[in-house]
């Protein structure tokens, strides 16, 4: 039961072959079995999945299931405000806060059917690629629990990778649902920015996060899209425009065929710093595809080498401003010091001991970059970057249909290998920022094990703005050629964990 | 030093910042009401109160306000803008930022013609008006000052979080020197007039929807410099303005004239002293961190939308009153006090309804405004309707009341005894207009009255007040005087 698909597991419950209370138990015992090695819940909502599950089950028996995935479970980043389950965004300074609203994203999900499992780890406030930076202890890859499981949805991932769920939900700001997904060997999408709504998604840097599906294949996230995107009027950013096709564009891709279809290498996201074995499946990947008569041609998008700059100036500028309301005041953390504290000082001890050193550092470097005097040179250079990263995309998409790069230049590191080392640490991201820097979307899917270490590695897709469809129709045709050559997905062969499967 | 020596030294130069609450039903980024006074945070949302993963939305209406009041104001309108975060910490700000506009306002580079007393007319340029969000309100309990240091503990209101402001920001006011407090003044009650006028705002300065900074600096003497300026904050009645400004300008010439100098800080305006103290510290260390929202998306007011939006203007204020101050023939005095007794627009509809424009005048600037000053309100506060006192006119012209009854027929009804003519029916106020009756009268108050009636047979008319009045006496005042005095007349001189 828990290692189906997402699509299979809701054909399961339109033919009456199982029931939704059933699949929801079974994910809530396999949570049960495996999460204290993988950890990758901070909360599981076991009464209020199985109350929902019961509800989906009477909607499907009357024959009114509310949407295709209704009854099927689905895990949530906790990254999300989920009106009446705790909310922490991995820190402790929002340790102990029960919003009183749903994200709209948690509301789709809610008015579909989907039975919500629990929260999921992450990176204290999604600033991270490992997840050993969430306050309540890091996340452990299912492929090897020695290893990171990515970041700063590792636990979103992981949950996938571990089957304690079908679905998850994650955000990307600058690769979070993208890279994990590479090193779990799982999918993740990040949709074009204001194709999901972020009302509710706690942010971090508002220009750049986006909600997305975190699923075990392409269809999967074509139909979690379908749900959560599409037009929120409560996000002034939100596209005013259907989120639909995307199911379709991922049955299409998955007769395999590429014909006609121009895919774009980038130059700039390969070569140097790539491990050899990451670059080898990549390369396979596209000669599968070139076999299915897809057209390769190779992009140059020349200010890329500056993403990286310009995203760790944006971002924590952004962060900077977006952590202060953290404050002790109205609600979370609030640590009063001895003596007769004043108001600043209470938010002082509260900052000091609820904010964890990554949080910090980002803070210290937003309130940097965005001081008098230097704003010009930080946050008005990174912006005039951002402009010609979005012409150089512009530019690769008037050769090629999609483009497409390794998602992440490694796989998995050991936990704790790059905890000191920041900078070592953020070059994680450097082939998925881009995308988030001018608005584009992109999937990761997995394109096999590195020769060097049998773990996952990850292929990027990435379309023009509001042409996500392309990465479905794109992703389900080269996974179905490698599930063809596999003879098997992927995740079929992560490692046995504690449970029985 | 008293204000003349410190005019006679010092060129005083003024800056105004006016904040005015819009009075849209809704707060600028939420759906949340604005009504005034409710319970404390029962007014609020995910949004207004920050909570995390909460998201604004721009109130279209705010917008609209914002773009009517800078074209009002003469100025520009912005083809494209952002609002922008406004970084510092304070516990009423829910966020930590005030979402407000920075180097992009929505209106700029204006002006406000600005009428004093004496007719002559200043000149005021407005830099910018730029929407932003107002802050919760803070209580602090305790201690001896009311501020936030010393107090045992704080409440915060945040029903006012997000309420939509505009900031109306004057460039530097040069050149008004001894006229710089009626300057000050004479421009926040006409900008007053101007928003009563366009009814973006409640403006009542008492309840804090309309708050005025007073920025000021004194150079030397037609030195043409500009010297070191504090801010005032929150001055919250017209009168305050022209006090604040009056006492900086002596308290600055003071402290210059010893060899002092200013220290640039934000200070208080104290409404029972009339005297600024000591806010805080307002270095060019203050830094707000500046940057576009990026939460929200940029506002490009189509130029069609502008221009319909100019075409519905209402009448500035100073082309209204010239044209009413024509139409009606009164004086400069005259319109200036109707002006000034806030009863211009009573007036007019009082002669929309029919009173001739002096009688109408004389009512609501009258007996009408000095009933307003002993029930401490406002003359348009009164329960009385233009149409009523249009209606006391029409009776007193039909002869049916004299002057003396209509101030008993207003009497009635201010009461809430009805209409001018309810009144008059059941207070039996109708004169008698029966020459009989009154004919009876005078031959009685004659015969009392031997005396008089001989002066007025030798020729002197003018005793005949005093028989007119006895007989008002007799009648109980429900006579017409000028029919009594014709009846007395014909009575002495005829046989």
């Amino acid at each position: 039961m828990i290692t189906r698909s997402a699509a299979q597991l809701a054909a399961a419950l339109e033919s009456g072959e199982t029931t939704s209370a059933q699949v929801t138990e079974a994910f809530l015992n396999r949570i049960g079995a495996v999460d204290g090695d993988v950890h990758a819940f901070l909360q599981v909502d076991s009464d209020g999945a199985m109350a929902a599950a019961a509800a989906s089950d009477a909607r499907r028996a009357a024959g009114a299931a509310a949407s295709a995935l209704d009854g099927v479970p689905i895990a949530v980043k906790d990254v999300l405000a989920t009106q009446g389950i705790a909310t922490t965004c991995g820190s402790k300074i929002l340790q102990g806060w029960v919003p009183p609203y749903d994200a709209t994203v948690v509301a789709r999900l809610k008015a579909a059917g989907l039975p919500i499992l629990g929260k999921t780890n992450m990176d204290e406030f999604a600033m991270g690629s490992s997840t050993e930076h969430s306050a309540y202890g890091p996340t452990h890859n299912p492929w090897d629990l020695d290893r990171i499981p990515g970041g700063s949805g590792g636990g979103s991932a992981a949950a996938i990778a571990a089957f304690e769920a079908p679905l998850a939900i994650g955000s990307d700001t600058g690769g979070s649902i993208r890279q994990p997904g590479a090193v779990t060997g799982t999918v993740g999408v990040k949709p074009t920015y204001g194709g999901v709504s972020r009302y509710g998604l706690i942010a971090m840097a508002n220009s750049l996060d986006q909600a997305g599906p975190v699923t075990g294949t392409v269809l999967d996230a074509a139909l979690l899209h379908e749900v959560i995107g599409g037009h929120d009027p409560l996000d002034s950013t939100s596209i005013n425009a259907p989120a639909s096709g995307f199911v379709e564009a991922a049955m299409q891709g998955a007769n395999g065929d590429l014909s006609g279809v121009k895919i774009g290498v980038i130059t700039e996201l390969g070569g140097d710093g790539y491990q050899a074995g990451v670059l080898a499946r990549f390369n396979e990947s596209l000669e599968v595809m070139v076999a299915a008569g897809a057209q390769i041609v190779e992009v140059s998008c020349p200010s890329f080498v500056h993403a990286l700059a310009a995203y760790y100036l944006i971002m924590p500028s952004e962060a900077s401003s977006n952590l202060a309301r953290f404050d002790a005041m109205r609600y979370g953390l609030r640590v009063t010091p001895d003596g007769d504290p004043s108001a600043e000082d209470v938010m002082r001890a509260t900052r000091d001991a609820g904010f964890g050193d990554e949080v910090k550092r980002r803070i210290i470097l937003g309130t940097y970059a965005l001081s008098s005097g230097y704003y010009d040179a930080y946050y008005g250079s990174a912006q005039k970057v951002r402009t010609l990263i979005s012409r150089d995309f512009e530019a690769a998409f008037a050769q090629a249909d999609v483009l497409v790069s390794p998602t992440a230049p490694t796989t998995a590191f050991k936990l704790g290998e790059k905890l000191d080392d920041p900078l070592s640490m953020y070059l994680n991201d450097i082939a998925t920022i881009p995308a988030n820097l001018a608005g584009v979307p992109g999937m990761s899917l997995p394109c096999g094990l590195a020769d060097e270490d049998n773990l996952p590695a990850g292929f990027q897709i990435l379309a023009p703005a509001m042409q996500d469809a392309r990465l479905y129709r794109v992703g389900a045709a080269l996974e179905s050629l490698l599930t063809n050559q596999w003879g098997g997905r992927l995740l079929d062969r992560v490692p046995e964990l504690g449970g029985a499967r | 030093m008293n204000f003349d020596e410190a005019l006679a030294a010092f060129d005083p130069a003024m800056g105004l910042e006016v904040h005015v609450e819009l009075n849209t039903a809704t707060k600028m980024f939420c759906g949340c009401p604005t009504e005034f006074g409710a319970e404390p945070n029962t007014q609020t949302c995910p949004t207004c109160l920050g909570l995390p993963g909460s998201l604004p939305v721009v109130n279209g209406k705010g917008v609209e306000s914002a773009i009517r009041i800078g074209l009002a104001l003469n100025c520009s309108i912005a083809e494209w803008c952002r609002f922008a975060r406004k970084n510092y910490f304070y516990p009423d700000m829910p966020k930590n930022f005030q979402t407000s506009q920075y180097d992009e306002p929505i209106a700029f580079d204006g002006f406000l013609d600005v009428e004093l007393a004496d007719g002559e007319v200043v000149r005021v340029e407005i830099e910018r008006a730029h929407m932003e969000e107002d802050t919760g309100k803070s209580t602090h309990v305790g201690g001896s000052t009311g501020r936030i240091h010393g107090a045992d503990y704080s409440l915060v209101d945040y029903n006012r979080a997000g309420i939509p402001l505009i900031e109306i920001v004057t460039r530097p006011i040069l050149g008004t020197r001894e006229r710089a407090p009626e300057v000050a003044k004479a421009y926040v009650a006409q900008l007053r007039e101007i928003l009563l006028g366009l009814g973006v705002s409640d403006v009542r300065m008492e309840q804090g929807s309309m708050r005025c900074d007073v920025n000021l600096s004194l150079a030397p003497k037609d030195s043409g410099l500009l010297g070191t300026r504090t801010e005032t904050k929150n001055v919250n009645s017209l009168r305050s303005v022209e006090r604040a400004v009056r006492f900086e300008i002596s308290r600055h010439a003071e402290i210059l004239s010893g060899g002092g100098s200013i220290l640039q800080e934000t200070r208080h305006f104290h409404e029972d002293t009339g005297i600024t103290t000591s806010g805080r510290e307002k270095s060019d260390a203050e830094d707000y961190r500046y940057f576009p929202e990026p939460d929200l998306v940029p506002i490009a007011p189509s130029r069609e939308w502008v221009e319909q939006l100019r075409s519905e203007l209402p009448e500035p204020p100073r082309v209204r009153r010239a044209r009413l101050q024509e139409a009606w023939g009164f004086s400069d005095l005259e319109m200036r006090d109707t002006v000034g007794a806030g009863a211009l627009g009573l007036v007019e509809e009082t002669i929309a309804a029919g009173a001739a424009p002096q009688a109408a005048r004389k009512w609501w600037l009258g007996e009408l405004a000095r009933r307003a000053n002993e029930d401490g309100v406002e003359v348009s506060a009164l329960p009385i309707t233009p149409a009523d006192v249009a209606g006391v006119q029409a009776l007193v012209d039909a002869k049916t009341i004299n002057d003396k009854l209509a101030r008993e027929v207003f009497e009635g009804v201010l009461a809430g005894e009805g209409t001018p003519a309810d009144v008059v029916a059941k207070r039996g106020l109708a004169m008698v207009s029966d020459d009989g009756a009154l004919a009876e009268a005078v031959a009685t108050a004659i015969a009392a009255n031997p005396d008089v009636a001989d002066k007025i047979r030798e020729g002197k008319v003018a005793a005949a007040g005093a028989l007119i009045g006895e007989v008002m006496k007799l009648m109980r005042g429900k006579a017409d005087a000028a029919r009594v005095r014709e009846l007395i007349l014909e009575s002495l001189t005829s046989s």
